[in-house]
């Protein structure tokens, strides 16, 4: 059985390293996309581009216009005299917060009532909106309460009631500096190799029943679980070695820790490579051509992608569709990538996507073998 | 140029995409699919993150604040922690992605000194909805300690006011409640007929070379640009007709509120699918097989339009050499030509620069791809 196995494994590495074409696109649009999502793909927020308007002329105002200036956050882009320029500047997108000191503002500040601070967001990015309206509250309330601290100071006169505050301190685990690389680099491991693999294996069967070769080895004493294993095994290779390829650019080149035992990504990768080869084999039964097997694409792939967790969070999603993630491999891998990246845990935390890993790879492998069978005798 | 071969070739494409219901799958049903598959999955709020308190002063006071964060829907508190060691695990396995710590001596720091802090403890694996779960945990307290402040100075029977020194008033434009998918839904309009467009037209040169039906198209008196047009014309029309389906989907049954233009609205559009049509058209030509030159269009069209459009992830934020890149993606003017249409209402004035890029960019593809077909057989 293996001697046989053996000979269209060789068949197989022989017709991947004749296909020129085959090769570009193996490795380039890997390679493009982690550049994209290296540099292009950032959830963090710095220099918005804001305008500050300062209508109250006092000491007070400009140290909060400054506090705003000196922040890394928050880019003045354009000196404003009036509102209208301010509300201008946000309608015709040059800025994205707009920043007024009303007049009347240190008045109020040194009557001890609260002085109120205008802000305009322009909020088509909800996202960058919502993270910017947290920093004007973090900029404004650190003014205001060291304004009050100095205040008492030199003046031995507090402000309104003794302040009973309660502050938050917060820390963020695992990625300190909240850099959106270290979250989006790892993912792509599991995003890359799902349509790479899934795409290789359901043409490697298509093309030969489209070319006729098919028929061919079909006459030859292979048995059929000889023929799947010589279809799957350079395929799963060819996977290690993707995962391998990124993982090294990505912690050379963009530089994302790796936390945890690679023992354990290896198991995660083989249990995720067995899904992905069985979706390819699922798709190779149903497809006659290679134009259906790019066309099915859209219908397995990208809904896999989309309910994975990759950019959007599972917890956000309607409540049917959460359920349907757990249909998903990428799910559960990209949950074993992402804490073994970057939590550095062990199979004792991460047992459980282990489980629906392997669980999806044999119901889809046993799955797809069966139908292949069916469809080669 | 002869409007009666033009025609011609029309008929035979149209007639090629009826009688192919695999192709006519792929320009309907694929947008549908799209557009509730990212409609519904795409959203970054924050709702229902799994919260775990770690009270360590267990008081009335601590109770209190651990209540307000039960009520808030951002969060969904799981049962509470008693030692750093479960506050570490529960981090470590995902079952809470916050973790709030109540030092001891928390409610006596109130009493006694006029202030105490807690910790938040964030999972940062997923960095924008860390962020933003601290920002509503700052809000949960901010409104606690607002009370506490309230309630100490009812008990002194005093008449001063509370105050916070700077209070900010913020007022949002263009999409007033902050729903992501309010942004999320116009980009979502432009990736469809990304994929469709270049999908549909990548098809036509490529098959043709495919099934040996070249050397007779050759043979006819066709020409170049006759070939061209006929060839897109049809797809065009179902381009427009997925774009009808696209934005009555976004407007109707997604509700984003929609305060430009139509003329504006379809005008565009047609501009960006003749961009995407030609891209499709340009790499049908140079790569001869369908699979081939389906997976490249889609690389070229996609994937720009996903990335680097300003769809997902705002352009300001990237590096500055990204940010170059982006002006030569088509995906980028649409996308703001969209969001200023749905969500800001956005007079011509202000559409005239996006547009007149798109036109250009839209001149030059076609001019590209006219030039790219020559009638020889190699």
């Amino acid at each position: 059985m293996w001697g046989r196995v053996y000979q269209l494994l060789i068949k197989e590495f022989l017709q991947l390293k004749r296909d020129k074409s085959a090769r570009y696109r193996l490795f380039i649009p890997p390679l493009i996309q982690m550049l994209l999502f290296g540099y292009a793909a950032t959830f963090e927020v710095f220099n918005v581009a804001t305008v500050a308007l300062d209508q109250d002329h006092t000491q007070e105002s400009r140290a909060l216009v400054d506090a705003f200036v000196h922040s890394s956050r928050f880019h003045i882009v354009a000196n404003t005299t009036t509102r209208k320029q301010v509300q201008d500047a946000v309608e015709s997108s040059t800025a994205q917060v707009g920043i007024v000191v009303p007049q009347g503002f240190t008045e109020l500040l040194r009557k001890g009532q609260s002085a109120p601070l205008q802000v305009l967001v322009d909020g088509t990015n909800s996202n960058t909106a919502m993270i910017a309206l947290g920093y004007v509250g973090v900029i404004s309330g650190a003014y205001g309460q060291a304004y009050t601290l100095d205040l008492a100071q030199r003046t031995g006169r507090a402000l309104g009631a003794p302040i009973v505050k309660v502050t938050m301190q917060e820390r963020y685990w695992y990625n300190p500096n909240l850099n959106s690389r270290w979250f989006f680099v790892p993912g792509l491991i599991g995003t890359l190799c799902l349509v790479s693999i899934v795409n290789l294996t359901a043409f490697a069967i298509v093309r030969e029943r489209e070319v006729g070769t098919l028929e061919q080895i079909l006459v030859t004493p292979i048995q059929p679980i000889e023929f799947i294993l010589g279809k799957t095994i350079p395929f799963f290779l060819i996977g290690l070695i993707e995962v391998l390829l990124i993982a090294v650019v990505g912690m050379l080149w963009f530089q994302v820790p790796f936390k945890g035992n690679p023992l354990v990504l290896l198991l995660g990768t083989s249990l995720f490579l067995l899904c992905t080869l069985a979706i390819g084999l699922l798709i190779s039964t149903i497809c006659k051509t290679q134009q259906q097997a790019f066309a099915s694409n859209f219908f397995v792939l990208n809904p896999m992608f989309i309910l994975s967790g990759f950019s959007f969070p599972i917890s956000s999603m309607p409540e049917i569709l959460q359920w349907l993630t757990y249909l998903d491999p990428l799910r559960y891998f990209l949950v074993i990538i992402r804490d073994t990246y970057l939590k550095g845990v062990g199979m004792d935390v991460v047992w459980p996507q282990m489980l629906g890993l392997a669980a999806l790879g044999f119901v889809l492998f046993t799955f797809a073998v069966l139908r292949l069978r069916k469809s080669l005798d | 140029m002869k409007w009666r071969r033009v025609r011609a070739i029309t008929i035979k494409e149209a007639l090629q995409i009826v009688r192919d219901p695999r192709s006519l799958m792929i320009a309907l049903l694929i947008p549908v699919l799209q557009m509730f598959l990212l409609g519904y999955g795409i959203s970054l709020d924050v709702k229902h993150l799994p919260l775990c308190i770690y009270d360590q002063d267990n008081t009335t006071q601590s109770h209190d604040l651990l209540h307000r964060f039960s009520a808030s829907p951002y969060f969904d508190t799981r049962p509470g922690l008693h030692n750093y060691a479960e506050v570490g695990r529960g981090l470590d396995t995902g079952n809470c992605r916050l973790v709030i710590v109540i030092p001891t001596g928390f409610s006596k720091g109130l009493a006694d000194n006029g202030g105490s802090t807690v910790q938040a403890l964030l999972d940062a694996t997923d960095t924008n909805t860390a962020s933003l779960a601290a920002n509503y945990a700052r809000a949960v307290i901010a409104g606690y300690s607002a009370q506490v402040q309230l309630d100490a100075i009812q008990s002194r029977g005093g008449q001063m006011q509370t105050v916070t020194p700077v209070e900010v008033r913020a007022r949002v434009w263009f999409n007033e409640d902050l729903i992501s998918r309010n942004f999320i839904i116009p980009g979502v309009v432009a990736m469809v007929m990304a994929i469709v467009g270049s999908q549909l037209s990548s098809l036509t040169i490529a098959r043709e070379w495919e099934r040996g039906t070249m050397e007779l198209l050759i043979s006819t008196p066709v020409q170049p640009m006759e070939l061209m047009l006929g060839k897109l014309l049809p797809y065009f029309a179902v381009g427009m007709l997925d774009a009808c389906i696209c934005l009555a989907l976004a407007m109707f049954w997604f509700d984003v509120p929609f305060r430009g233009t139509l003329i504006a609205l379809f005008f565009t559009t047609g501009l960006f699918l003749l961009v995407v049509l030609c891209i499709g058209y340009y790499v049908s030509v140079s790569i001869r097989s369908q699979v081939g030159a389906s997976q490249v269009a889609l690389i070229l069209t996609m994937l720009p339009t996903t990335l680097l459009s300003g769809f997902s992830f705002p352009i300001d934020q990237m590096p500055p050499v990204v940010q170059g890149v982006t002006y030569l993606i088509s995906g980028r003017y649409y996308v703001t030509l969209l969001k200023a249409l749905f969500l800001k209402g956005a007079p011509w004035s202000e559409l005239a620069a996006p547009i007149a890029c798109l036109t250009v960019y839209a001149a030059v593809m076609v001019v590209l791809a006219a030039r790219s077909f020559h009638k020889t057989l190699d």
